[in-house]
């Protein structure tokens, strides 16, 4: 090698990031890279900015969420978010399966709050079909019994997720220890922990276990003592207000101009909540309280999310109490799903009784199931609206049909990716590691910002 | 569609409810289908135009608007293209030229506020000729407890409609979603890029043009088509 002779043709003007040596062998780039301090030099009179890129794979942005900072020292004076890598095509692929099917895409949205995505998309379809009135009371009652279950373990994940990011990791342990007591009554009930397309259009799929009643007025004990301990652990801890309390500010107006909804809306001191407001369900019968508080920072919204679980329990109990027996699916034979399952040997399936019907004893029994089941049921043709109020605010549902056995568009207003918006109002000005305490505060979750 | 099975449109009925025309009852044509069904031809009617009364508080909310556009210097005629009572919901169809001024109203005026805006929504109707895009903007009050609808249409050709973010910063991300998903252009937006697919996607995902996607799935030697291929009820 030693007949090798290095000639440096490096010349001002040429790329500085990849020199390159004549050798006798040709010619030899050099990739290691200039001197920082050509390459760094700012331009005269301009700020050194600095853009760090947070995520989407990042423990604390409360998951594949993208943040854009701009820097100065430690202070954020730009936050943008970036968003859409979770986006699935739930609302193009709704557009292809029947009425009912759409139930199965619907739940997997916001993963933490299936029963909600469930019950908006089925009142919107219900009002298109104009059987709002018709649905029976103890399937109105299992779906809030299911919604206010669910937001209990969906605030749970906001602690937990949000305690995480913030470093309190028993908050996260205790968190997602008390959603599991969520989550196997969820699974008793309808059979799978998440994503159990369990309120259908006209009703809820099954009835609940016969011993199920009994199994969840069991389990509020529990979650009411560990929820205590979680709530405990937080409220007056030091490090945990060191790091919330006036963080993440957003006022009243602030709220209105982003349309911000849920949590957030209500920790700037304004009761709103669908429930009340304009109540779906029947939730104008049970006796529950709207907490608010005014801080309008994240602590509050952390306050207000463990008062909320409290009322969820209370409502939960009411249900429990006004549980009489009677039909869980509409009357009309044209849209009610006409399976009703059962355990059987091997494993879950139509009850034989229903077989039974459908084989021996009626044939339009067998008529009505082979057409709901293949067909599926057509809805007039208009749109509608349905909102209701999840853990995290307004989840709209705007449903447009035009007359087939299949949805001609269905959109989400998802509450999350409308209050994601609020990221940069809450975070500019602040330090970085506010900007996690912010996001956390905002609870947003991806599976529903993007759909 | 020959002139044959041009579907009648039923009497009573304007054409501009006609969204477009169900042929058939399976999704696909040339199946060999012998049931007959394959034949039918039927228009697609939206519901139509509601005359007044309209019922409820939707008179006053309806009194207002032309009231608050009359002190604008708007006959109320030429801002609103009609209004659509149904299901419990009023929808007010507005010309897109007006928009802006129409979300004014909706936030500023007393007996109105308006004061949120829960996104906007698009729907592609592609056989609604000269008026294919349309945008749906769900409107809150929380003050009068509330809701109306505000439907903008836009043709294919010119999808342009005004962006209402200068008046309901809340639909900053909804337009660029809006835009992301159909194409329609919302002039005066800050920064219309896309938000959910990819900055150099090409298309527009939620058009009905557009196609799912999908590949067919072969199992034990039969092959089953793509979702938008197969043959199903519609």
């Amino acid at each position: 090698m030693s007949n090798v002779t290095y000639t440096s043709v490096e010349t001002p003007g040429e790329d500085i990031y990849a020199g390159s040596y004549e050798t006798t062998e040709g010619t030899i780039y050099n990739l290691a890279g200039g001197d920082w301090d050509t390459i760094a030099a700012a331009p005269e009179g301009e700020k050194e900015r600095i853009v760090v890129n947070m995520g989407p794979q990042h423990p604390s942005t409360h998951g594949v969420l993208r943040l854009i900072l701009e820097l100065d020292g430690e202070t954020v004076t730009d936050a943008r978010c970036g968003i859409g890598y979770l986006h699935t095509g739930i609302e193009k692929n709704m557009e292809f399966r029947t009425w009912v099917q759409g139930v199965t895409f619907v739940t997997r949205m916001d993963y933490l709050t299936p029963f909600f995505n469930e019950a908006a998309y089925c009142l919107a379809v219900e009002k298109l079909l104009g059987i709002t009135e018709q649905i029976p009371e103890r399937a109105s009652v299992i779906r809030v019994l299911m919604m206010e279950l669910n937001r209990v373990s969906s605030h749970l994940v906001a602690l937990a997720t949000g305690g995480m990011e913030l470093g309190a990791l028993t908050a996260m342990t205790f968190g997602f220890r008390e959603r599991e007591l969520v989550l196997d009554l969820f699974e008793m009930v309808t059979g799978l922990r998440m994503n159990s397309a369990f309120i259908r259009p006209g009703g809820v799929a099954q009835d609940l276990p016969a011993d199920g009643e009994k199994a969840i007025r069991d389990t509020l004990p529990l979650l009411r003592k560990r929820m205590k301990d979680t709530a405990d652990l937080l409220i007056d801890n030091a490090i945990w207000m060191g790091r919330t309390v006036d963080v993440g500010y957003l006022d009243l107006q602030g709220c209105m101009a982003l349309g911000i909804t849920g949590p957030v809306l209500r920790s700037a001191g304004l009761p709103h909540d669908l429930r009340k407001s304009q109540p779906y369900c029947g939730y104008e019968t049970y006796e529950f309280d709207v907490p608010t508080q005014t801080s309008c920072d994240a602590y509050g919204r952390f306050l207000i999310r463990i008062a909320e679980m409290h009322e969820s329990l209370k409502i939960v109990e009411q249900c429990l109490d006004r549980l009489a027996p009677g039909p869980v699916m509409v009357e009309d034979k044209k849209i009610a799903w006409p399976a009703q399952l059962a355990i059987g040997a091997d494993g879950q399936g139509n009850s034989t009784e229903h077989i039974k019907h459908i084989m021996s004893e009626s044939m339009e029994a067998l008529i009505h199931h082979f057409k709901l089941v293949t067909e599926g049921f057509t809805v007039p043709p208009g749109q509608a609206y349905a909102a209701v109020e999840s853990p995290r605010g307004e989840l709209g549902a705007h449903v447009v049909s035009a007359g087939g056995t299949r949805p001609y568009r269905v959109h989400f207003r998802d509450p999350s990716f409308n209050n994601l918006q609020a990221t940069a109002a809450m975070s500019e000005g602040a330090m970085v590691a506010d900007v996690i305490a912010a996001v956390a505060s905002i609870d947003p979750v991806m599976g529903g910002v993007d759909r | 569609m020959n002139a044959e099975n041009t579907p009648v449109v039923p009497d009573g009925v304007s054409e501009l409810d006609v969204i477009g025309v169900r042929q058939g009852s399976f999704n696909i044509a040339g199946s060999g289908d012998t049931s007959g069904f394959g034949g039918l031809v039927s228009p697609i009617v939206m519901p139509g135009p509601s005359e007044r009364p309209y019922g409820g508080w939707f008179d006053e909310v309806a009194d207002e608007i032309e009231l608050s556009l009359q002190a604008r210097n708007l006959p109320a005629a030429s801002v609103i293209e009609k209004v659509v009572v149904d299901r419990g919901e009023i929808t007010f169809f507005v010309h897109r030229h007006h928009l802006v001024e129409f979300a004014r109203v909706l936030r500023d005026e007393p007996g109105l506020r308006f004061e949120m805006c829960m996104g906007v929504n698009g729907v592609h109707y592609p056989e609604d000729a000269g008026r294919e895009l349309h945008a749906c903007y769900p409107f809150l009050s929380i003050t009068h407890n509330r809701r109306i609808r505000v439907e903008v249409t836009a043709p294919d050709a010119d999808p342009h409609i005004p962006s209402i973010v200068g008046v309901y910063p809340s639909n900053d991300w909804h337009e660029r979603e809006t835009w992301d998903f159909f194409g329609i252009v919302f002039d005066g937006h800050p920064s219309l890029t896309r938000i959910e697919m990819p900055d150099d996607w090409a298309g527009h995902p939620q058009r009905k043009d557009y196609p799912l996607g999908g590949i067919p799935v072969e199992y034990k030697g039969a092959t089953i088509p793509a979702p938008d291929n197969r043959r199903a009820y519609n």
